[in-house]
C-alpha cells in the first residue's frame, strides 16, 4: 500500500512522454523523413516498403488499423496512391487525417511535378494525370517537403515544435551539403543514355541529366511483352544505351533478358528508402543510387575518386 | 508569373556564390566558381523548361465537381449439363438472385458507379446495374449509399442502400469475386447477395490489431427477410472483424457476425411455391488469408478463404396449395476457396461448397415445398483466369454440381471489364 500512491503518480506523470505524434507514410522516403524531422516526438508508420509497388497495395485491416489512430498523414498523392488511399481514409474513420486537414500531407504538393500528360486515356496505360509521382528520386524535392512537414508537425504539435525547427534546420544542411558532394561525384553521369523498366526515373534523370532512350514497359503499367522488347533491341543497336535500371519490386527477368543481348549494364537502383541493404536512410539512399551508377559506367568514363565516397 | 520565375531563379542563382569561396586565381576555388557558373546555367535552363512545360489554364466548367464514375461491363457464355430452370436446392428456400444464369451467351449487369464527397461531412456511392435480354431491361440500384465521415471516436455511419457487411464476399460486387459466381453458401442463406435499405453502425478500435465492431438495421424487403414490415426493420445484425499482418508477407481477417431476421411471407422465387413466415437466425463466420512474398504481388500471389454458416428457422410454412404447418430446425453451409496467382496476370483457383439442412415439420408439406432434407448439396468449382492489367480479366470456370441427387456439370466463360474513375483495391 505505501508503494501504491507513488506508483500511480509515477503512471501519471509517466504519459505525458509518452504522447508522441502518430505519423502514417505512406513511402518509405516520407516515413523516413518523417522521422528524422519528428526525431523522438513522433512514432512513424510506413505503409509500404521498397519491396512493393505502391501502385498495389489493396486496402488491408492492418492499414486501416493504423491509419485510425494517425495524427499525421504524409503521403505522395498525384494519384500515386489513388487504388487504396481513399478507401484506407474512408475505413479508418478517422476525422484527423481527411484530405484538406492539417493531417493530410500530400508530398507533390510542394514539389513541380514532370510528365504532365497531355492525354489522359487508359488506352495510354496506366498514366499519372497530375504528373510522375515519384518525385523521391530527386534529392532536391525531399528539401520543400521536409519545410512542410516540419511546418506541418509544429502545427500539429505546438509544444514540440523548437525541437520540429532544430532538426528540421540540421537535416537540411546537411542534406543540402550531401547534394553538392553527389552533384560533384555524378559529373560523369551526365548525358548518358539509359534504359528504365517503368517510366518512373524522370526526376533522377533531370538531376543527374540521364537520357531515357527507352523503357521495357511498351506503356506504364503494362509489362514488358516480346515484341516491344525485340523492337527495343533494335532501337538500341542503332541509339545505345550504357545501362537498364530498374527499381526493387520490378521484375528482373526483362532488365536480364535485355542485358543478354545488348551491351548494357543491369542497374537495381533502391528506388526508396530500405530498396537495398546499403540505403538506409535518405542519405544513403542518394548515396547508393549515385554509386550505383557510376559503377555501372565503363570504367573509362567513371572518374578517379568519384566512388569513393562512404557515408556522409 | 514568367518574370516572377525568372526573377527567383536568378534571386537563387545569386545567393549560390556566397557559399562558395570568394573569387580568386588560386585554381582551387576556380573550380568552385566553374562549378557555380555551371549551376546558375543549369539553373536558368530549367526555369525555362519550367516555363515552357506550365499547362495551360483549364476552362471553367459547370462539370469540376462531377462524381468519379465507372462502369463494369460484363459478360458471359454459360453451358449446363441440365436445363438451368429446374435448378433446385433441395431443403433451401431460394430468392429472387438465387438461381442459375441463362444458358448460352448473354450479357450479365452492367454496372454503373458513381461516388464522390457531398460534403465536408457526407460522401455518396451509388451502384446502378443494367441487366436485361429480349424482353427488356432491369434498372436496379444495387447500391446508393451515403457515408457520414469524420465522425468522431473512430465512428462510421452508412444510411441507404448497401451490401451487408456480415459476410466478406457480400461487401464485393459480383464481378470482384474470384469465381464467377457465389458460394452455395451465399446463394442459401443470403439470397446470393444481401442488399438492402436501412442504416449501418461500426467503429475501429483504436488499436494495431484491426478491430471493428458494428451493426446493421434493414428494412428486410429482401432476403432472408422478405415481406412487409411496416415500421420495423425486418433483419438486424451484428458484426465483428478482427485483422492484421503476420511478417510482411501475409496478411488476414476474420469475421463474425449473427443475423435475425423476420420473414413474413417469404416466398420461394425458385422451384416449388412455398411461403415462410417466422424467424430465422443466422451466425456466421469466415476467414481470409493472403500471402504475396513481400507483400509484392506481382509475380506471385495466394488468397484462401473459408466460410461458415448455421441457420435456425422456426414458423409457418404455406406451400402451393394453401397447406400450412410448423416448420423449424438447423441448416447449416460451408465453403472453402484457393486461389493462387502463378504467373504475373494468370490465377487459378479451386472451390467448394457444402450444405445440410435438417428441418422438422409435416413431412409431406415439407416435401411438397422442396424443403425435405435428406440430400447434402455439394459443389466442386475450377477456375483459372487471365488480367491483362487491373481493368479487364477474362475467365473459365468448370464446377460439378450436386445440388441436387444428380451432378449437373456447369463452365462459364467470362470477361469483366472496367472503365472510367479507377476502382478501389479492397482487402
Amino acid at each position: 500500500m505505501r508503494l501504491f500512491l507513488p506508483l500511480l503518480l509515477s503512471l501519471t506523470i509517466a504519459t505525458p512522454a509518452l504522447a508522441k505524434l502518430n505519423v502514417f507514410a505512406c513511402e518509405p522516403a516520407w516515413g523516413a523523413l518523417s522521422q528524422v524531422i519528428g526525431g523522438d516526438d513522433v512514432r512513424v508508420v510506413t505503409a509500404t516498403t521498397a519491396a512493393q509497388d505502391p501502385h498495389h497495395i489493396q486496402a488491408r485491416p492492418s492499414l486501416i488499423a493504423r491509419l485510425r489512430r494517425a495524427d499525421l498523414l504524409v503521403c505522395s498523392d498525384a494519384e500515386l496512391e489513388i487504388g487504396w488511399l481513399p478507401l484506407l481514409l474512408r475505413q479508418a474513420n478517422n476525422p484527423a487525417v481527411a484530405v484538406g486537414t492539417p493531417g493530410y500531407l500530400a508530398a507533390s504538393d510542394f514539389v513541380t511535378m514532370l510528365d504532365i500528360p497531355t492525354r489522359i486515356d487508359r488506352a495510354e496505360g496506366d498514366v499519372h494525370p497530375f504528373g510522375n509521382p515519384h518525385i523521391q528520386t530527386d534529392p532536391r524535392n525531399i528539401l520543400p517537403v521536409a519545410d512542410a512537414l516540419a511546418a506541418r508537425l509544429a502545427k500539429l504539435d505546438p509544444t514540440h515544435a523548437d525541437g520540429y525547427r532544430q532538426r528540421h534546420d540540421a537535416f537540411v544542411g546537411r542534406f543540402r551539403a550531401a547534394i553538392q558532394r553527389w552533384e560533384r561525384e555524378a559529373a560523369p553521369l551526365r548525358g548518358v543514355a539509359v534504359v528504365v523498366h517503368h517510366h518512373g526515373w524522370t526526376y533522377l534523370e533531370r538531376w543527374l541529366g540521364l537520357r531515357e532512350v527507352g523503357t521495357l514497359e511498351e506503356r506504364p503499367g503494362v509489362p514488358p511483352s516480346t515484341a516491344h522488347l525485340a523492337d527495343l533491341l533494335h532501337q538500341l543497336k542503332a541509339t545505345p544505351a550504357q545501362m537498364v535500371i530498374r527499381a526493387p519490386y520490378q521484375d528482373r527477368h526483362a532488365s536480364e533478358w535485355l542485358a543478354h543481348r545488348v551491351a548494357v549494364r543491369e542497374v537495381l537502383l533502391p528506388f526508396t528508402v530500405g530498396g537495398t541493404p546499403e540505403a538506409k536512410d535518405l542519405f544513403a539512399l542518394y548515396d547508393d543510387t549515385v554509386h550505383r551508377l557510376l559503377a555501372a559506367l565503363p570504367a573509362a568514363a567513371a572518374a578517379p575518386g568519384a566512388a569513393k565516397d562512404v557515408g556522409r | 508569373m514568367r518574370t516572377l520565375l525568372l526573377a527567383g531563379g536568378l534571386c537563387l542563382a545569386a545567393a549560390l556564390p556566397a557559399a562558395a569561396a570568394p573569387l580568386s586565381t588560386d585554381p582551387s576555388t576556380n573550380s568552385s566558381t566553374n562549378d557555380t557558373t555551371r549551376r546558375i546555367e543549369r539553373l536558368e535552363q530549367e526555369v525555362r523548361q519550367l516555363q515552357a512545360a506550365r499547362r495551360p489554364p483549364t476552362p471553367k466548367s459547370a462539370n469540376a465537381f462531377n462524381p468519379a464514375v465507372s462502369a463494369v461491363l460484363t459478360g458471359n457464355v454459360w453451358g449446363y449439363g441440365r436445363n438451368p430452370d429446374g435448378y433446385r436446392l433441395p431443403g433451401f428456400q431460394l430468392g429472387d438472385e438465387a438461381g442459375l444464369a441463362a444458358e448460352g451467351p448473354s450479357l450479365d449487369e452492367s454496372e454503373i458507379t458513381m461516388q464522390a464527397n457531398v460534403d465536408d461531412r457526407l460522401y455518396g456511392q451509388m451502384t446502378t446495374s443494367l441487366s436485361g435480354d429480349a424482353t427488356g431491361t432491369d434498372v436496379s440500384v444495387e447500391e446508393a449509399y451515403v457515408d457520414a465521415v469524420r465522425l468522431p471516436a473512430g465512428l462510421g455511419l452508412r444510411f441507404g442502400r448497401f451490401f451487408s457487411a456480415v459476410a466478406y464476399l457480400n461487401t464485393f460486387h459480383a464481378h470482384a469475386w474470384d469465381f464467377a459466381d457465389a458460394p452455395l453458401a451465399y446463394r442459401a442463406f443470403l439470397g446470393g447477395q444481401l442488399g438492402d435499405d436501412g442504416v449501418q453502425l461500426r467503429w475501429l478500435a483504436p488499436t494495431d490489431l484491426f478491430v471493428e465492431v458494428g451493426g446493421e438495421a434493414l428494412r428486410g424487403a429482401a432476403f432472408p427477410a422478405g415481406g412487409g414490415h411496416g415500421a420495423t426493420p425486418g433483419v438486424w445484425d451484428l458484426f465483428l472483424h478482427l485483422g492484421g499482418d503476420v511478417g510482411v508477407s501475409h496478411s488476414w481477417r476474420l469475421g463474425l457476425a449473427q443475423l435475425w431476421a423476420d420473414p413474413r411471407h417469404r416466398d420461394a422465387a425458385i422451384g416449388p411455391a412455398s411461403t415462410f413466415t417466422g424467424d430465422s437466425d443466422l451466425s456466421l463466420a469466415d476467414l481470409v488469408w493472403k500471402w504475396a512474398p513481400n507483400g509484392n504481388p506481382y509475380r506471385h500471389s495466394a488468397l484462401f478463404q473459408a466460410g461458415y454458416f448455421h441457420r435456425e428457422e422456426r414458423g409457418l410454412l404455406e406451400d402451393g396449395a394453401g397447406v400450412t404447418g410448423e416448420v423449424g430446425g438447423r441448416q447449416d453451409g460451408l465453403y472453402v476457396q484457393a486461389v493462387y496467382q502463378f504467373l504475373h496476370g494468370w490465377r487459378g483457383g479451386v472451390r467448394y461448397d457444402w450444405l445440410t439442412g435438417d428441418l422438422h415439420g409435416d413431412s409431406s408439406l415439407l416435401a411438397a415445398t422442396g424443403l425435405a432434407s435428406g440430400h447434402d448439396p455439394e459443389r466442386a468449382t475450377a477456375m483459372v483466369d487471365y488480367s491483362h492489367s487491373e481493368f479487364s480479366r477474362i475467365r473459365a470456370q468448370a464446377a460439378w454440381d450436386r445440388s441436387g441427387p444428380a451432378t449437373d456439370f456447369q463452365w462459364t466463360l467470362q470477361y469483366i471489364v472496367a472503365l472510367g474513375a479507377h476502382g478501389a483495391h479492397a482487402f
